[in-house]
């Protein structure tokens, strides 16, 4: 007759102000260190920011933000702990860092248990990393969160570009709001993508320098915070914010 | 361990009850029917006393059942099909596939073949399967 835990999702989310999809149409553009080190910042500047890891198999912003062994609080629901500042919630927590192969029936569902049980605090942001392409991940939210906002990470690739062109495409027919594109792993100056997406009437939010720096950074929040990867992502987070 | 994941799932009954009583134009609502799968261990005493304690208005006097349905789980690879049996498994474990049902595909494999790539075919968390009352001045 009825899923209760659908009831919940609105409720579970109405303390929080913006909902902010960090997505691409590829893997491997960096949507996970986007994603992390955005919520870092963000927090920093003095917001409240919760980071959500939806990338159920194959995990990776608790390696970025050196989450440790930080559990949630059991209280009519799951309250994430507060890492780094950031208010994290990821399935990791219950996998112990065991392999989980999810087939789609399965990632929706544990989409819609998590959102139904995780009872936020008052956020600014809540910044969502997301599984690569248009898959289940990316379909349960359009359902289930129709006021989320999505940040979109390509890389210089043209590969990478005409992946998330599509993605453009499916979240326009969808009437959704798409911040903006950001280039990451940027080698040279690669005006190619910036006018692409600025022929698709959309804002080009930065250029963000590849980093080799950024490797030895992962896994300590301070270190991760002083690398030129996240001082050219400081534009981007500015961005987002109104003046 | 595990008690108060209940009164989540409770607050979502609730609320999808007063919305399905609204839906149908009931004044009253006389019988909630949950149901509760083995595979994700609801405590069905603290479910009911939960569901109770959040009552809404229009379900101060309904009648509460829960019915428990086993999991059964179906290889995708070789087609075994078994029952989840959770005793035997390490607390934290159990816990965790609690929150989380899908999880268990990081725990539980076909004991036929070995695979992690296994369905649920029944018994996976919490269904509301009916909910019965009183329409206008009947």
């Amino acid at each position: 007759m009825a899923d209760p835990r659908l009831e919940l999702i609105d409720r579970r989310l109405s303390t929080i102000d913006r909902i902010i999809a960090v997505c691409s149409g590829k893997g491997g553009v960096g949507k996970s260190v986007v994603a992390s080190t955005m919520a870092l910042l963000l927090s920093r500047r003095g917001l409240k920011v919760g980071l959500l890891d939806l990338d159920f198999t194959c995990p990776a912003t608790h390696i970025i933000l050196g989450v440790g062994d930080a559990m949630p609080e059991e209280e009519r629901g799951l309250i994430p702990p507060e890492v780094n500042g950031l208010e994290y919630m990821s399935l990791i927590y219950y996998t112990a860092g065991r392999p989980t192969p999810l087939r789609g029936v399965d990632i929706s569902n544990a989409i819609v248990e998590l959102l139904s049980i995780t009872r936020w605090g008052r956020l600014n942001h809540l910044i969502v990393d997301m599984p690569p392409g248009l898959g289940d991940a990316t379909l349960e939210l359009l359902r289930l969160i129709p006021g989320m906002e999505f940040l979109i990470v390509t890389t210089p690739s043209r590969v990478a570009f005409q992946t998330v062109r599509r993605l453009i495409e499916l979240l326009r027919h969808l009437d959704r709001r798409i911040i903006g594109v950001v280039e990451n792993m940027v080698m040279e100056s690669s005006k190619p993508i910036r006018g692409e997406v600025e022929a698709l009437s959309l804002r080009y939010l930065g250029s963000i320098p590849f980093d080799p720096g950024l490797e030895e950074a992962l896994g300590d929040a301070e270190a991760l915070l002083e690398t030129r990867f996240a001082e050219a992502l400081e534009g981007v987070v500015s961005a987002l914010l109104p003046d | 361990m595990m008690s108060m994941h209940e009164w989540a799932l409770a607050e979502g009954v609730v609320a999808a009850v007063s919305r399905i009583a609204e839906e149908q134009g009931l004044r009253k609502v006389t019988e909630v029917t949950v149901r509760i799968g083995e595979l994700q261990q609801v405590d069905r005493e603290i479910l009911i006393f939960a569901i109770d304690q959040l009552r809404s208005p229009i379900m101060r006097d309904a009648k509460i059942i829960v019915e428990e349905a086993p999991a059964r789980l179906r290889c995708r690879v070789c087609g075994h099909t078994w029952r989840f049996n959770p005793r035997g498994l390490e607390e934290d474990v159990s816990e965790a596939i609690h929150f989380i049902p899908e999880v268990a595909h990081a725990y539980l494999t076909c004991p036929n073949c070995g695979s992690p790539d296994f369905e649920v075919l029944e018994g996976r968390g919490i269904w509301l399967a009916s909910v019965k009352g009183l329409r206008g001045d009947g």
